[in-house]
């Protein structure tokens, strides 16, 4: 038996490193450390749920740690990595602002979120509750990932990133999602990443190159 | 009065130790990769040959270049002084706090750099400019992180933070790791080890300290040496006696301080070892990497005090 001082901080420290996972997505340079991480995160989510289950006491969160760790801690890592090496396109990531820039707007995300979300902190009873602003701040950054790159492999990779972080704002907030809703985002996570590799193919077969600059219109 | 001279012998015990712990260092090294390399003795020797050595000094050199190895190595003698090393509450580390330390180990760095650029040849020019890029990035970070630890013990006083971390009831923090990686990586570049600087070569265009010092010799040289070694064990002990500080004698007791002195001996030969094995294992990066390496031990220090407050402070 753990005590519930001791959960609350192992709690802490998985939110501490969720975040750090995030933060290693923004400033990763190679598509394979990218997708290592990315893998990471997910693992990490489902220790992450786990834990929450185990410390709410709420039995249906462990079937949603389960299905994270199937689906994001395993498939859609495995998927992309596939992916990443048919199309043999693990040359480094292009960002569009430096990198160090992009990690201090990524601190000042987490400020941002961490002010946000002070008045939802005081309203909540559940043990998770200061991890809200943790969780805000790691879907913040997840768009800051799809914001800043170029290629489309690397924008999948954020949008992935920033489900993963509204699965953890959900457990955060209040212990999870309704299992139905969650089994049905997990498969529609899961079919959109076929479906991303699908539009890799085309992307490419079209313009010789995942840039999506060349999907703009030129001027 | 008893504890100024227990004060003084502990800074002593690491000034004299410092060559023999860069001597363990090269050793284990070399054991690594398949030499036998130089005995445990060598680099003292190698200091008392700098020091009976006739310096030779440039043309061009002013008073400044000759002060400058004074002033660093008395410099970070002081700051070796600051540190709890065996015991935890000294006289001196009770006037100066961790900000002085930052600031005095930034003095000898300045002295550094202007005798670096005091002959106006090119490698010192470009190895003070560099040393002050990095300079500017790795203080910064070096005083976020501490503060990380001032939060948590509520004073920037190195006994005080040490002894918190001792004796209070800290739990499980994720700040504090974040600070320990931050305050691992800026010791790192600071001392001038591997991913950052390469300490064993001359003459590499990559160099950064080796570039500012080329031009001393004699005691000038030796002085700078040990100034770097005392550098190397001083950020060595920093991180051991705050963030794992298990051992250290709370009072001037004989038995205490002899036990806290072979467990200080024993953790550092361990953070060695781990060094070694790093330096074994990684490559030197390229020189346009160190900024955005030392960006990211800011960046963790910065993390690290957004946990402490998102996760840690109680509302």
């Amino acid at each position: 038996m753990i005590s519930a001082e001791l959960l609350k901080q192992l709690l802490s420290l998985a939110a501490a490193l969720f975040l750090l996972t995030a933060f290693a997505l923004l400033a990763q340079r190679h598509m394979h450390a990218l997708l290592r991480w990315f893998a990471v995160q997910g693992v990490l989510l489902a220790a992450t749920t786990a834990l929450v289950a185990y410390a709410a006491n709420v039995h249906e969160l462990y079937i949603s740690a389960f299905l994270a760790l199937v689906l994001k801690g395993l498939l859609v890592p495995w998927l992309l990595w596939r992916i990443v090496i048919r199309l043999g396109a693990h040359r480094e990531v292009e960002s569009l602002v430096n990198i160090f820039a992009t990690m201090l707007i990524g601190a000042a995300l987490v400020l941002f979120a961490y002010y946000v979300s002070l008045p939802i902190q005081e309203l909540s009873f559940v043990v998770t509750r200061n991890i809200i602003a943790i969780a805000l701040a790691c879907v913040l950054i997840g768009m800051l990932i799809m914001i800043t790159r170029r290629k489309a492999i690397t924008q999948v990779v954020g949008f992935l990133a920033l489900e993963n972080a509204l699965f953890f704002t959900a457990t955060a907030a209040t212990y999870g999602m309704p299992l139905v809703v969650e089994i049905g985002v997990a498969f529609d996570v899961l079919i959109a990443a076929l479906i991303f590799g699908v539009f890799f193919f085309q992307i490419r077969s079209t313009f010789d190159s995942l840039d999506l600059k060349h999907l703009e219109v030129e001027r | 009065m008893k504890l100024w001279a227990y004060n003084i012998l502990q800074a002593a015990l690491l000034i004299g130790l410092s060559p023999l712990a860069a001597a363990v260092l090269r050793k284990l090294k070399a054991l690594l990769q398949n030499r036998r390399g130089p005995g445990p003795l060598q680099t003292y020797r190698d200091l008392v040959k700098l020091f009976n050595k006739e310096p030779v000094l440039p043309d061009r050199a002013s008073w400044i270049f000759r002060l400058a190895p004074y002033v660093v190595f008395a410099v970070t003698a002081l700051s070796a002084a600051i540190v709890p090393v065996i015991l935890v509450h000294t006289p001196l580390s009770a006037v100066a706090d961790v900000i002085t330390l930052v600031g005095l180990l930034a003095m000898a760095r300045f002295f550094t750099a202007l005798a670096a650029m005091d002959l106006g040849t090119a490698f010192g020019g470009m190895g003070a400019s560099r040393e002050m890029t990095f300079a500017a990035l790795a203080e910064p970070a070096m005083l976020m992180s501490v503060f990380i630890l001032s939060l948590a013990a509520q004073s920037t006083n190195l006994s005080t933070v040490t002894d918190t971390m001792l004796n209070a009831d800290l739990g499980l923090r994720p700040s504090l790791a974040f600070a320990l990686t931050a305050m691992a990586l800026v010791a790192i570049a600071e001392t001038g080890r591997i991913p950052v600087d390469n300490p064993a070569t001359h003459l590499e265009l990559t160099m950064v300290h080796e570039a500012m010092v080329l031009e001393y010799s004699g005691r000038y040289l030796a002085l700078i040496e040990w100034a770097n070694q005392i550098k190397l064990m001083l950020f060595a002990t920093l991180l051991i006696n705050l963030f794992v500080p298990w051992g250290i004698a709370m009072e001037a007791t004989a038995v205490n301080m002899a036990f806290a002195a072979s467990a200080w001996l024993l953790k550092l030969l361990a953070l060695f070892v781990a060094l070694t094995l790093m330096e074994t294992w990684m490559a030197k990066m390229r020189i346009f990497r160190v900024p955005e390496y030392l960006g990211l031990a800011f960046l963790l220090a910065i993390l690290g005090m957004l946990t402490h407050f998102i996760l840690e402070v109680v509302i």
